[in-house]
């Protein structure tokens, strides 16, 4: 599939920002000052408004975006869309509450996490119920959009707590340590699982001549690059896939983690675990896209 | 509404005969042409007569080897949108644009509705969605349902541009859902089968296989031992008894 910019950021910036708002609303960070509610409330909200304004860069009729929270019924891209917005009034509702009565109960904090990683999830289903893809449609597919936007959120929780200069206690760096160290775990486990099983489907099935013997395309349907080749048979990199795992690994995991364990939680520091973070992500949402096959590649001849 | 219909008592479709298809993309082109000036945005091609020409076309034709050595066949493949039951590019619409006709099954995209995000043709494992590059919106077959109840068109015409033009006779259109119909017969008697069954879309398109190979008769034919026998008339008679006699 090819790895459109527009949704590796939103996939990935949003995940961050939802991250980061279910933390806050959970009393990660002390907003008791009215001015570090603001600051840290647009920080976070500004975070998913850009991912969600960037999903909208690679559509056709960009006007027409409001469209898209009208199917919730049957589509994950509506519930995304639907539960995004009703996740940023939640937010806003939350911080209007914190400034006029202090601490909202915890009940409510609870709530509102629960719609952040709601949000998450039906990011990530978007992918995983897709059944052409066979890497995608797995079930740890959300685990690892959850896992990434629990850990980035986590880092950037450290990172808002230096800037604000509160306390850092060494159970919360552990945890954010751990988050990320099992973020990873499960992005490995699934670089092994997912799609190894392949779809099911090949040239015999996809074309129905499997009984008459070995099926291969002698001659494409067209002469030139067509949608379909562009958007699903997207290929140059596979070959590199390896190496940008392993990169992955290191500026994504290795490179935070030794930044939290070794130096001390400063802002400069945390800022570039935040970011040396997010680049693995970047990387890891780039190859989820180009490492994925679909189903319509068989037709142009494409071994799965 | 992307909910899919209650399963329709009438489904229209194409049954699409593997062995007779010639590969010779006159479908494609009568497509091409019938749903580019009709209904909706035109089927626009980007770069159309330069190095790289790219454009949306609702009906594709493959070509693949089946089989090996002397038993492999050469089989053209038409492919276009199979309005499946079970639609995904229906469901995961998140707009409403995509949708399945409740009364004949037939699946459409309503152009103004939809926002060009893909989506549908991702989740479609046949490839049978275009974006069109002009109009940044999704086109698809639309089983030419702007012809198919055209009481303006002479009956001959009222079926999809396609089948119209074919000129094997290897597209037919129908009702797939009333077992009577010439298409669901023609189904019936030649095994018919789904693309890609396992990506459960129960597919109403039907594709017809190759009718399996003839025994081939033994006994080798002698041209010359056929010419030696046939028995001279006419002229040639008078020459051969006039030589036989000299010789």
């Amino acid at each position: 599939m090819r790895p459109a910019w527009s949704i590796i950021f939103f996939t990935s910036i949003s995940g961050l920002g939802f991250g980061l708002a279910a933390w806050l609303v959970l009393g990660f960070v002390d907003l008791a000052n009215p001015q570090h509610l603001l600051i840290t409330g647009i920080a976070t909200m500004a975070l998913i408004v850009a991912g969600l304004l960037s999903s909208t860069f690679h559509l056709g009729h960009p006007e027409r975006a409001w469209r898209a929270l009208t199917q919730w019924r049957s589509s994950w891209l509506s519930r995304e869309g639907v539960l995004a917005v009703l996740a940023l009034i939640a937010m806003a509702v939350w911080g209007l509450y914190y400034t006029r009565h202090g601490a909202p109960p915890v009940w409510a904090n609870g709530l509102i996490a629960a719609l952040m990683a709601l949000t998450v999830y039906a990011t990530s289903m978007i992918y995983a119920s897709l059944r052409t893809v066979a890497r995608w449609h797995h079930p740890l597919t959300p685990v690892c959009y959850l896992m990434f936007a629990a850990s980035s959120g986590l880092v950037a929780v450290l990172l808002v707590l230096a800037v604000l200069g509160q306390q850092i206690s060494p159970p919360l760096l552990l945890s954010a340590m751990l988050a990320v160290a099992s973020a990873w775990g499960i992005k490995i486990i699934w670089w092994q699982l997912a799609g190894a099983g392949g779809s099911g489907s090949s040239l015999a099935t996809a074309t129905g001549l499997g009984s008459l013997g070995t099926v291969r395309s002698i001659m494409p349907p067209h002469t030139s690059e067509n949608y379909l080749q562009h958007e699903m048979g997207f290929v140059v990199a596979r070959k590199h896939a390896a190496q940008l795992r392993v990169m992955a690994l290191l500026v994504g995991g290795v490179l935070p983690m030794a930044l939290l364990f070794l130096l001390a939680p400063v802002p400069l520091v945390l800022g570039v675990a935040v970011i040396s973070h997010m680049a693995g992500i970047f990387v890891e949402r780039w190859l989820f896209f180009a490492e994925a096959k679909h189903s319509v590649t068989l037709y142009y001849g494409d071994t799965h | 509404m992307t909910m899919l219909p209650e399963a329709s008592a009438i489904k229209l479709g194409l049954v699409i005969d593997l062995d007779i298809c010639v590969g010779c993309q006159a479908c494609v082109v009568n497509c091409k042409e019938w749903n580019t000036s009709g209904y909706g945005a035109p089927l626009s091609d980007d770069d159309a007569y330069g190095a790289a020409p790219n454009g949306a076309w609702l009906n594709r034709v493959h070509a693949y080897e089946a089989g090996t050595g002397a038993d492999a066949r050469t089989v053209h493949f038409p492919k276009s949108c199979l309005h499946c039951e079970d639609a995904p590019c229906v469901t995961v619409c998140p707009t409403g644009a995509s949708f399945k006709r409740a009364e004949d099954g037939i699946v459409l995209v309503n152009e103004d509705w939809c926002i060009g995000c893909g989506l549908c043709a991702w989740s479609c494992p046949y490839g049978a969605r275009e974006m069109d590059p002009a109009e940044g919106v999704m086109k698809k077959c639309t089983l030419c349902v702007d012809r198919i109840y055209n009481d303006n068109l002479p009956a001959e015409d009222q079926v999809p541009a396609c089948v119209r033009t074919c000129p094997t006779n290897a597209r037919h259109f129908g009702d797939l859902g009333d077992p009577e119909s010439d298409v669901s017969q023609m189904v019936a008697a030649r095994g018919g089968f789904d693309l890609m069954p396992e990506q459960n879309t129960k597919p109403v398109n039907k594709y017809l296989p190759p009718r399996p190979r003839r025994a081939a008769d033994d006994t080798p034919v002698s041209l010359l031992a056929m010419a030696q026998d046939a028995t001279p008339s006419g002229f040639w008679k008078w020459v051969d008894s006039t030589l036989e006699k000299l010789g």
